[in-house]
């Protein structure tokens, strides 16, 4: 049903050959900030380490959107300390969302592959180059980190999130049948022109939205391929999703199942 | 066809097979213990689904990793990255 409906697929159509050199590769990270001014650096200084150790070529594009705690101004002693080939500042002058933080991002992008992940250390670097491997290892279209399978896991999570966690992933595999195990988290890699394509079409914000990007990718044929990922909750600054997470979750994950 | 049709789709045939089977329409007359077993079984599915759906997510629950390690050692690469960036300059 989903290939009928996309009519085409896009992302078979154009195999690279397998075994491409690296060095032609080049993996852009989008790094969102709405006050982080003491997680970024930590980031940085992690992805930085991460890439040079790997030998992959990177740039880090930071987005921030006006963080009143001085975000910005850590973000351009960054570019100072590691130039400006290597931290790209994009920042916008107000809080406009994640969602078009990534398009924002994206349009400055040089890379043919994009790393999304948060800013507030709960994802870290040292899993980019197992995201690499694999999505080498199949040239799978997407690549996305899971807390549910294998290794993955989460630390600092009290039973009451562990259990509205597990719960919403079960009702929401058993709905949705989505095809891969973690939809909520927002650790992924994609080819750019892919990840171009679904945030063409997606409508939704917030947890819904990466919910939405998988979805769609299975809609479209893309390939989806998995690693697990050990979640460290946010140690610095304040979550931004506010209280009513689990109704705006429950309400996109409707919409979805009756539109898709 | 939306993953909302897909459901209930099967619902309605999985329930016009149950309502056939159990008032013995279409002439079905099955034998009265068979019958007997049918009536109430979408009650006991709906149970089973149930504890199904408990016990698995209890289960991933209860094994949920907790990764202790990935906290520790981020730890130690913060109290580095901090030296570091100090080292480098950068006023926090
Ligand atoms: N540019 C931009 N970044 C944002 C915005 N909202 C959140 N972010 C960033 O997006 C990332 C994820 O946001 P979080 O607040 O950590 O959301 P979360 O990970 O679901 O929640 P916790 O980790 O539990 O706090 C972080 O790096 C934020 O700084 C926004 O409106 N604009
Ligand atoms: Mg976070």
């Amino acid at each position: 049903m989903a290939s009928m409906e996309a009519g085409v697929t896009p992302a078979k159509s154009r195999r690279e050959p397998e075994g491409r050199p690296s060095a032609r590769d080049k993996y852009s990270v989008l790094l969102p900030t709405y006050n982080e001014r003491e997680n970024l650096p930590l980031i940085v200084w992690l992805l930085v380490k991460c890439f040079s150790e790997s030998g992959f070529n990177y740039e880090i594009i930071i987005i921030d959107d006006g963080s009143p705690d001085g975000t910005r101004d850590v973000a351009e002693q960054l570019e100072k300390i590691y130039g400006s080939d290597k931290i790209l500042l994009r920042p916008r002058e107000k809080k406009l969302g994640l969602g078009t933080a990534y398009i924002h991002g994206m349009k400055h992008a040089t890379g043919n592959y994009i790393i999304i992940m948060d800013a507030d250390l709960s994802h870290h670097p040292k899993f980019i180059p197992e995201f690499i491997r694999k999505q080498k290892e199949s040239n799978f279209d997407i690549v996305s980190g899971t807390r549910y399978k294998g290794n993955g896991g989460v630390y600092g999570w009290d039973l009451k999130r562990k259990i509205i966690s597990r719960g919403a992933n079960f009702v929401t595999q058993i709905l949705l049948r989505p095809g891969a195990s973690d939809l909520t988290g927002s650790f992924r890699l994609y080819k750019k022109e892919v990840l171009q394509k679904l945030i063409e079409k997606c409508v939704s914000k917030g947890y819904v939205f990466q919910m939405e990007m998988i979805i769609r990718a299975r809609q479209l044929n893309y390939t989806i391929g998995e690693v697990p990922i050990s979640f460290v909750d946010r140690v610095y600054g304040e979550s931004k999703l506010g209280g009513n997470e689990i109704v705006s979750f429950l309400k996109g994950l409707l919409t979805l199942f009756a539109t898709t | 066809m939306t993953k909302l049709a897909q459901w209930l789709w099967a619902l309605a045939l999985l329930g016009s097979a149950w309502a056939a089977l159990t008032v013995g329409a279409l002439g079905l007359e099955l034998p009265s213990p068979c019958r007997e077993v049918l009536w109430p079984l979408p009650a006991y599915l709906l149970v089973a689904a149930g504890c199904y759906a408990l016990g698995t997510v209890g289960y991933r629950v209860a094994t949920f990793h907790d990764c202790e390690d990935a906290a520790l050692e981020l730890q130690n690469q913060i109290q580095e990255a901090r030296a570091d960036l100090a080292r480098r300059g950068l006023r926090f």
